[in-house]
């Protein structure tokens, strides 16, 4: 017997069938309705800007796991997340194909994998390119234009509202609206949520408490919460970029501080900012504070005695 | 009767519990049995006899002036060839009695039912036995049953949860010694003086708790409670937690919080020891894995090699790659099918190539699956940055010493992480450290 072959390790022997890549996997499935929704209310140049952004995502992986001489890492599929998720925050005009691939660049080069590649990043990569590129090319990240092929401009419904028009609830649900691709359908983001939630790959805690704080808060300022729920970035936000593992807390209380704060920061940049929109910035903002909230949040361990003065 | 889940956390971990339904069959002596002088948690034993020697079934050949040990016996009657030094799983290296068996299983004459009046004798009897807990943790029976004076305890809890993948030995022990379980149960509380007493079984064995729950009906202090199936579900902690709601402190002991754990086979020797006086040299194991010919509950002699055990159910069927003493999940894998079965060991699974060899550790991706899945509430991966980074003050600080090594966190995590070997080398920091 080649008994001198017998694998010696340490235990448990048994693992269970999740990986990295199948997680990846189930959140790209929770994308798929948001993908689908944007070609339709903008028409093809949404199909375009979400295959160039994946692409180079996945490209920008691949050269830089080159350059460094490092095990290839695109197989996990994190880079695919990352560059649908960035087309969803852009604009559905054709310049948003070159912005996306500078994105994708700031978002899979300088803001993971020089820190460290999955796993190590501080900022959500989709949430912190989006923000380079909101500052650094401002009038082609709000060059929005209204749902059809005709790709007539238009505002915002947060920017609408900031000049007195009102926007029909329905209208937003459905996604029938100006703004980037994927945040418009409330309705597409929350059959994603519901996948997520099935699958098991997220829990409540942080879509709830972020939309739930700012819903709150919109009521004590006498707005209107649903409004302020369905329109801008939130629901994207607030499903896909907040519960971003990496960059966000990994105990329940942690994941409500985290919502909260990220809920409290939207809605004071939507009331009382210069700016319409606020879910990036106050994902990235806490984002930054995770290190702290995760060492303040350490679980009370099981029969754990408080140490004697 | 059946109780509410308790416990925070656990996986689900697949049940495999396919020899549930055989018979145990009963195991000749091998040719040659070689029994280690540490079968148990404390102080290894010093072998009584010599080369040469003449044993028979229950001579006693290893004992100990250690508080914490139990005296070994012989399996066999026959000759002692050798004594040699073994290297255990622990990474020590304990003296070992090779015994060539005669193939007459002569019993030694001098082995008689033991005359027990009071407490004491009760206590020093359960020492003669030589039984150490059989649940897998093998601590000396006669120091759990004689807690100081100044703790009270008033509930005996006995194990039988088994919630291992694979392992049925506990299983087929309460179904087929179920008046041993119980007398042995009434024997405990007698001597004890212990009212209160919860079997506790996960409910993929309802035959367990039906079978006790009838027969122990004329005394109604004594109840079996279908525990959800959810592994760790009968690690002490968990299962003291479970049926009374006590959380065991941490570093603490049970009968910290007034209760005595039994596993269901330890009990049911209890009471088989006291009718006959043989001594603890023999143990039912689940023999079983996808290499295994023909998988099956073994009644073993203590000191059989694994290799002949597996030869008893019909050898491999094709090359193991890996061999476990114990279950998938907390199981030690082992060196050499030359290994002895030992007292505490109620499994030997053996595995094929795709069982055997884990997933490649990829990075945390920060999940926080080991955090849910941790039934100790701690945050595994935490430990593992701390371990990896060899920070004694963080790894005391995030409670590393709690950590029950159960597996749960390593089984959850999809980054494939080696959560619990991570832990385990934190602890040896701590402990070389000398950091408290």
């Amino acid at each position: 017997m080649p008994e001198n072959r017998l694998i010696v390790n340490s235990s448990p022997h048994l693992k269970s069938m999740r990986t990295t890549r199948g997680i990846m996997f189930d959140v790209i499935i929770a994308l798929v309705p948001a993908v689908i929704f944007s070609i339709y209310f903008f028409s093809y140049i949404a199909a375009v800007i979400v295959a160039v952004s994946t692409a180079t995502a996945v490209l920008f992986e691949v050269l830089y796991n080159l350059v460094a001489k490092k095990k290839q890492t695109a197989g996990n599929l994190s880079a695919v997340v990352t560059g649908i998720i960035l087309a969803l925050n852009l604009p559905p005009v054709k310049s948003s194909i070159w912005i996306a691939a500078i994105g994708t660049f700031v978002a899979i080069v300088i803001v993971k994998m020089l820190f460290g590649g999955i796993g190590k990043n501080i900022f959500n990569p989709a949430i912190a390119a989006r923000v380079f590129l909101t500052v650094s090319f401002a009038g082609q990240m709000t060059a929005w234009v209204a749902p059809g092929v005709d790709g007539i401009s238009t505002a915002t419904p947060l920017a609408l509202i900031q000049n007195g028009t009102s926007v029909g609830y329905l209208d937003l649900f459905l996604g029938n609206i100006g703004g980037s691709l994927g945040e418009t359908s409330a309705l597409a983001l929350l059959i994603g949520l519901l996948w997520l939630l099935a699958r098991k790959v997220i829990t409540w805690h942080i879509p709830v408490s972020f939309i739930g704080t700012v819903a709150l808060f919109s009521f004590f300022f006498g707005q209107d919460p649903l409004f302020h729920v369905l329109a801008g970035g939130l629901l994207l936000g607030a499903i896909f970029m907040a519960t971003d593992y990496v960059t966000s807390p990994t105990t329940w209380i942690g994941k409500l501080i985290f919502g909260f704060g990220c809920g409290l920061i939207t809605i004071a940049i939507r009331l009382f900012g210069n700016l319409p929109e606020g879910v990036s910035f106050s994902i990235l903002f806490m984002n930054a504070l995770v290190p702290l909230i995760d060492r303040y949040t350490v679980p009370k361990s099981f029969g754990e005695v408080k140490a004697n003065a | 009767m059946k109780q509410k889940n308790r416990i925070k956390g656990g996986v689900k971990t697949p049940h495999y519990k396919n020899t549930a339904k055989a018979e145990t069959k009963v195991m000749p002596a091998p040719e040659k049995v070689e029994i280690t002088m540490l079968h148990h948690i404390g102080a290894p034993c010093l072998p009584t006899v010599g080369k040469g020697d003449q044993v028979f079934v229950g001579t006693k050949i290893g004992d100990s002036d250690k508080f914490v040990s139990a005296p070994i016996h012989s399996s066999v009657s026959g000759t002692v060839t050798e004594i040699k030094k073994r290297l255990m799983s622990n990474g020590a290296y304990v003296d070992s009695v090779v015994i060539k068996s005669d193939g007459l299983q002569t019993i030694d004459p001098a082995i008689e039912p033991p005359v027990v009046n009071t407490r004491e004798d009760f206590i020093r009897a359960i020492r003669e036995s030589g039984l150490v807990g059989l649940g897998g943790a093998g601590f000396p029976a006669h120091v759990k049953l004689n807690p100081p004076k100044d703790k009270k305890i008033d509930y005996l809890l006995i194990n039988a949860a088994e919630c291992e993948p694979y392992i049925t030995s506990d299983y087929r022990e309460s179904i087929e010694n179920s008046w041993n379980v119980i007398s042995g149960i009434n024997i405990v509380m007698d001597f004890l003086g212990i009212e209160n007493v919860l079997i506790g079984v996960e409910d993929n064995k309802p035959a367990t708790v039906k079978v006790l729950n009838d027969i122990a009906d004329t005394d109604k202090k004594i109840t079996a409670v279908s525990l959800k199936s959810k592994y760790p579900q009968g690690a002490e902690k968990m299962l003291i937690y479970a049926l009374t709601g006590r959380k065991v402190p941490a570093g603490g002991l049970p009968m910290d919080v007034g209760v005595i754990v039994m596993n269901v086979a330890s009990v049911s020797f209890v009471a088989k020891y006291l009718k006959t006086g043989m001594p603890l040299v023999r143990k039912r194991l689940t023999v079983d894995g996808a290499v295994v010919r023909e998988p099956a509950n073994v009644d073993a002699c203590i000191g059989t090699y694994i290799k002949d055990l597996i030869d008893f159910c019909g050898g491999f069927t094709e090359e193991p790659y890996k061999i476990l003493m114990g279950g998938p999940m907390m199981g030690v894998a082992q060196y050499t099918v030359d290994t002895p079965i030992l007292k505490q060991n109620n499994a030997i699974l053996a595995f094929n190539k795709k069982q055997s060899i884990l997933p490649e550790q990829t990075a945390c991706i920060r999940c926080g699956n080991c955090v849910r899945a941790c039934p100790m509430s701690l945050m595994p991966q935490q430990l593992d940055l701390l371990s990896n980074s060899g920070n004694a003050e963080g790894l005391v600080k995030y409670n590393v010493m709690s950590c029950i090594e159960c597996g749960s966190c390593s089984y959850v995590c999809p980054a494939k992480r080696h959560l619990v070997q991570a832990i385990r080398k934190g602890k040896t920091i701590v402990k070389t450290k000398g950091s408290k």
